[in-house]
């Protein structure tokens, strides 16, 4: 499962909902795999006001991955100006500036859509109960006295 | 026509195959004029004069094959006017929830379509974090029939150790529960109403709901209008109106801005 999806879960249990605890679900004995995806932009950046930056910078830190900074970066810093010569153009006098994703988004890209919780659990905060992720799918059932 | 996404590596044992009431909602949907209330509700601002409206969440209860989650992310750009658009689902047999992720990544063709989050296993929208819906789709077990004895649910929801495959039990159970809807086939879809107001945003969300003429559709449409001002219920799309026992149609519910 992705760490992006873990912005939009909680615990499952009723009374949890109401504790501040109870999100983000804390990944423990987690077997990461990284699973390639295209890029794009445009979504990163309508993301971006959506993404609660804190609690992924938590994800991140216990996950035991390169920390990510203090502030969620600005929308325009996703994208660089790259100069290049057109396609076809021997001459090399007719260069074109493009816009390209910068090394800002692909690093936001392979943390939120490529980082994947291939095998290992979530735990809530607040009740301490754990969810299994197995083979990539994470499990919110509870036991009936739970529900 | 849009592309009804494949299917073809599902096993229809276990996990529900697409059927009239899939492609209800497929056809209500993608119609124009739900294409164009969405269009208007979804609308991205240009970025030059003000900030853009954020990504639309999609969640999807109760996949199944994952066929209207995968349709709905894969023609994003014709549904909502936009191509950043989430998808997220659940489903309570695991078994769909691993089909259906390969449904909906197999649809997505092109990296700027729509981004497909995960399918999780659970019941309902229970660890889904409140109001953050935006739009949420659910074909639930609708026929008046006993419930399934959950009891079995953690034992048949896995291959069992030892075993190569799932028994001919626990295929019916897994069926069962994408079917079976209790008293007038309502009883899963009360408990997910009574989270509907709860999950989604309250801006700009919109669920729609799938019903037979069975779970009185009207009753249920008027008990929405009464969770409070602003909150309306309304079916735009039918199917079956000729003799079918399973007369089906989707009721959209969403909450109109009061001014």
């Amino acid at each position: 499962m992705k760490l992006l999806t873990l912005n939009f879960l909680t615990c499952a249990i009723k009374t949890c909902k109401t504790s501040p605890s109870s999100f983000p679900l804390h990944p423990q004995d987690s077997e990461l795999e990284i699973v390639e995806a295209d890029i794009n932009v445009l979504f990163l950046r309508n993301m971006l006001p959506r993404l609660m930056w804190n609690e992924l910078r938590l994800i991140v830190n216990e996950l035991g991955l390169p920390s990510l900074p203090e502030t969620a970066p600005d929308a325009s810093s996703l994208l660089e100006t790259k100069l290049q010569v057109p396609e076809g153009d021997t001459t090399g006098l007719n260069i074109e500036k493009i816009e390209v994703p910068s090394q800002v988004a692909k690093d936001l890209h392979r943390v939120l859509l490529e980082t994947c919780i291939r095998e290992g659990k979530l735990v809530c905060g607040n009740c301490g109960h754990e969810y299994k992720v197995m083979e990539g799918v994470a499990n919110f059932l509870l036991p009936g006295h739970l529900v | 026509m849009l592309p009804t996404p494949s299917t073809s590596h599902v096993c229809f044992d276990r996990v529900y195959e697409p059927a009239e009431d899939s492609f209800l909602l497929l056809d209500t949907i993608s119609s124009f004029s739900e294409a164009a209330f969405l269009h208007d509700r979804f609308r991205q601002t240009t970025p030059e004069l003000e900030p853009c409206s954020t990504s639309p969440l999609v969640l999807e209860v109760g996949v199944g094959s994952g066929v209207v989650l995968a349709f709905v992310a894969a023609n994003a750009k014709t549904i909502f006017g936009r191509d950043d658009v989430l998808a997220l689902g659940t489903d309570i047999n695991s078994f769909a929830c691993q089909a259906a992720s390969q449904t909906v990544q197999n649809a997505i063709h092109n990296p700027s379509e729509s981004v497909f989050l995960d399918i999780v296993n659970g019941d309902l929208a229970c660890a889904i974090r409140p109001y953050l819906v935006d739009v949420f789709i659910f074909n639930p077990p609708y026929v008046p029939a006993k419930l399934p004895d959950y009891s079995r649910h953690d034992n048949y929801n896995t291959i069992l150790a030892g075993q190569k495959s799932t028994s001919f039990e626990q295929d019916s159970y897994l069926l069962e529960l994408s079917y079976a809807g209790g008293i007038d086939g309502m009883e899963v879809t009360n408990r997910m109403l009574e989270q509907i107001p709860h999950i989604l945003n309250p801006l700009r969300g919109v669920a729609y709901l799938l019903l037979c003429a069975q779970n009185k559709p009207e009753v249920v449409k008027q008990r929405i209008k009464d969770w409070g001002p602003g909150w309306m219920a309304e079916t735009v799309g039918i199917s079956g109106s000729k003799a079918g026992w399973e007369k089906l149609q989707i009721v959209r519910i969403w909450k109109a801005t009061l001014s």
